[in-house]
């Protein structure tokens, strides 16, 4: 539902710029029922041209590999047999969310519904229900646009994209993620940066301080460019006061710690940017800390502006 | 005696998650109906063992569009469980994230579920056809057109208050993490007048004062006709109602809940025509017909069972939820006088959820007003090792209830009763069937009709969420 506010005008206008048009969706088409299930018929037969097959959601496999948990409305069949005989003719398949790409949250602690990914499933990236060597017919793997949810701009875009033509697997990183958004990380933009550098962390909910010390912030690892675009206008996850869960990452559901702190050892965080070494990031940290100016000491435990930047007096003339 | 045909419906789109419905059909109309969720989710089992500020992470993600909804039911368990009471910054702002997905889950619910069906080819031969063509055919519609962009733009307020929607963890139990400078506060007034503007000339062809203060059957009555079906699109759906005899269509079981919101409307039952007060205590959820052996232990073979939702009761008995519930059990007297003469149908719901539409913007922009820049929006809720507490909120399409206990730091259950779940409920223990299913009674059907136009009007008049009801 999140795409429906796409580009601020709308899924259906945002596509048609592209020459995109809908054969069949589930909150937008008129089709319901018996012509709905005509359309996905046609679909499953190779009877009409799939561009990209969009799927949202995990596939639920359980109970005992049956599907049942997630039955098609209406023709007694698994959600999953559908995707399967409607993968193998569309020439795209797209994951949209992290839920369809990787399993998400429905794969979280024991993974009751026996949820997995379209073609990844869990920390392994070992296959979800289509095999890891599944191709769709423009030779592309599953597209995984990764997010819980994603930005509606990463599948406008990537669509619009692929609608271009000369979308090849370059585009795409290691786990399939778009790398338009995906080459980014969360932190690039976040507006608590320069609480960052000084390592001048909030301590509670509302504070203006940096995230990460405290308050379970993983953004310096999370692949997105959700602080250099913009979410709804104006926001984002830290903009927002909350921290970055790395949503964008299989396994995010179970990082084996709370959400909302940060798992520390020896009170140093585990999840430190990933490609520095971890010597140099504490012995930095340690620096800034002692150089931290007393106005971003103390806007750090604010939740409104304290101390305002100091200015120069004017020159006498 | 005439011969029953059965008839299985579904997928049905524009409805929020699968849904499949049974209908046993004789004499062109619906004799019994059985609604069916086909799918399951097992959030509740998800949710045990972990942390308990897990569950603002998680519960959010049951659903897509009543995000903040289980958002706000989860701070306020854990609130209880922590003792804490958001500070007044803090509960205005959460209102405002959480008015801001009502009104634009009605919004979305009524031009792009609801009246799309109305453009279809089979009321090609009805007088307002070509305007709900013009206005509402799926995805080209102007209505539409004009109407999602305005949706976007009011959810900036989400961006501003909440980071971003869905899927936010602004809502804490100690109020909001996000502070409301005074420049913010004017960029919000800027965003409500944006959308009482689209709502003024799209919807209502009217001042959303108006529209909230009709009170009475013949005050909406003497509005409609004050102007020709044009004239709004509210408008254009009572001219509708009207010709199809909306009003004795999909009628409910007449009994209400709600568990109240933003201090507007206050929780409550209304049953045999009495107004009492709620107790969660005398919910019950029946398994009877759910393919589920305990609360949250499922078993897809079980016998007699037909959907992964369960039933629950309120004293034993049915009732409905949702915009037309809330504004029953707050005794307003447009809902009042509109279940007095039809009991509470099709076009009873749809028209209080647009009243309430008017009347939800209104109130927010007095909540911005009274934003106070500089102070706390949000205290700090350390939660003691156990403890119980419940979180219950009106989503927008009805009752939400959570129930948590923690024991040892963890969760160790994690209940969630969704609004759906109650309009959807297949029979209990007795056999007597949800609301939607005894709604659907009495249904016309169409001579080789396979997706009933009347039954879909009565489905979506809900407003149903099939991705909550089997969270
Ligand atoms: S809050 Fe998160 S995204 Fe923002 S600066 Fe800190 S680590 Fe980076």
């Amino acid at each position: 539902m999140s795409a429906l506010a796409a580009d601020d005008v709308g899924l259906v206008r945002a596509l048609e710029r592209f020459g995109i048009r809908l054969l069949w969706h589930p909150s937008l088409s008129e089709e319901s029922g018996a012509e709905a299930l005509a359309i996905l018929t046609a679909a499953a037969e190779g009877r009409v041209r799939v561009d990209a097959l969009c799927v949202e959601g995990a596939i639920l496999t359980g109970p005992n590999g049956t599907g049942r948990f997630q039955l098609l409305s209406g023709t007694g069949t698994p959600v999953s047999r559908w995707v399967e005989r409607i993968a193998r003719h569309a020439h795209n398949v797209v994951a949209v969310g992290s839920c369809a790409a990787f399993g998400g949250i429905p794969m979280a602690g024991g993974n009751p519904t026996d949820a997995t990914g379209l073609q990844a499933g869990g920390l392994q990236h070992d296959g979800g229900l289509l095999p890891t060597e599944f191709r769709s017919r423009s030779g592309l793997p599953v597209i995984n646009i990764a997010g819980c949810a994603p930005h509606p701009g990463w599948l406008v875009e990537t669509l619009a994209d692929l609608a271009l033509g000369g979308f090849d697997a370059a585009r795409l990183d290691s786990l399939g993620r778009p790398r338009a958004f995906a080459d980014h990380l969360a932190h690039h933009g976040c507006s608590r940066n320069e609480f960052y550098e000084f390592k001048a962390s909030a301590a509670k909910p509302s504070d203006r301080g940096c995230l990460m010390e405290n308050l379970g912030c993983k953004a310096t690892q999370a692949p997105g460019d959700c602080n250099i675009r913009r979410w709804n206008g104006y926001g984002s996850c830290t903009d927002g006061g909350f921290a970055c869960i790395n949503c964008t990452t299989p396994g995010f559901q179970d990082s084996g710690a709370p959400f909302l702190e940060t798992a520390k050892i020896a009170g140093i965080p585990v999840g430190l940017p990933v490609d520095m070494p971890k010597a140099w990031f504490v012995a930095l940290a340690a620096l800034s800390k002692s150089a931290t100016p007393q106005r971003v000491r103390t806007n750090a435990h604010a939740d409104h502006v304290v101390v305002p930047p100091a200015r120069k007096p004017p020159k006498a003339p | 005696m005439t011969a029953t045909t059965r008839l299985i419906v579904g997928p049905f789109n524009r409805v929020e998650g699968d849904l499949e419905v049974t209908l046993d059909i004789a004499d062109g109309v619906v004799r019994e109906a059985r609604v069916t969720a086909p799918l399951y989710r097992g959030f509740e089992q998800i949710l045990a063992g972990r942390a308990p500020d897990d569950a603002l992470v998680i519960a959010p993600r049951i659903c897509g569009i009543c995000s903040v909804s289980q958002s706000m039911a989860a701070a306020r368990a854990l609130a209880q469980i922590a003792g804490v009471e958001p500070p007044p910054n803090g509960t205005l702002a959460a209102d405002l994230v959480l008015a801001c997905e009502n009104a634009a889950d009605h919004l979305t619910h009524f031009v792009l579920f609801f009246m799309p069906d109305f453009a279809r080819a089979a009321y090609a031969s009805r007088p307002w056809h070509k305007i709900a063509v013009e206005r509402f055919a799926a995805m080209e519609g102007t209505s539409q057109r004009t109407l999602l962009p305005a949706r976007a733009r009011f959810l900036h307020l989400m961006g501003l208050l909440a980071g971003k929607w869905p899927h936010s963890l602004a809502l804490q139990p100690g109020g909001t993490t996000k502070s409301v400078d005074p420049g913010e506060r004017v960029r919000l007034l800027s965003i409500l007048a944006d959308f009482r503007a689209a709502l003024e000339q799209v919807v209502f062809a009217d001042r959303l004062e108006t529209i909230a203060a009709l009170d009475s059957a013949a005050a909406l009555q003497a509005w409609t006709h004050a102007a020709p079906a044009e004239h709004g699109d509210l408008r254009l759906f009572l001219h509708i109602a009207e010709d199809l005899r909306l009003d004795r269509l999909g009628r409910g079981p007449g009994a209400f809940l709600s568990h109240g919101s933003f201090g507007l409307w206050p929780s409550g039952v209304v049953m045999d025509g009495e107004t009492r007060s709620h107790d969660p205590a005398e919910m019950t959820e029946d398994l009877t017909h759910a393919w589920m052996d305990g609360p949250t232990q499922p078993d897809a073979d079980k016998n007699g069972a037909y959907s992964w939702c369960k039933a629950p009761r309120l004293n034993g008995r049915v009732v409905e939820v949702g915009a037309l519930a809330r504004q029953m059990v707050a005794a307003d007297p447009l809902a009042r006088d509109l279940v007095a003469i039809s009991g509470g149908a099709v076009k009873d719901r749809v028209v209080m959820r647009l009243v309430e539409l008017a009347r939800l913007v209104i109130a927010m922009e007095g909540w911005v007003k009274q934003l106070r820049p500089g102070e706390p929006f949000c205290l700090e809720a350390p939660l003691p090792l156990r403890g119980s507490g419940n979180g219950l909120v009106e989503a927008a399409r009805g009752a939400l209830g959570h129930w948590m206990v923690v024991e040892s730091g963890l969760i160790q259950s994690y209940q969630i009763v969704a609004p759906t779940t109650w309009n959807f409920s297949p029979r209990d223990a007795d056999g007597i069937p949800g609301p939607l299913e005894q709604a659907l009674v009495g249904t016309p059907i169409l001579p080789g009709e396979t997706t009933p136009v009347a039954v879909q009007h009565v489905v979506r008049s809900f407003d149903p969420c099939m991705v909550c009801t089997v969270h």
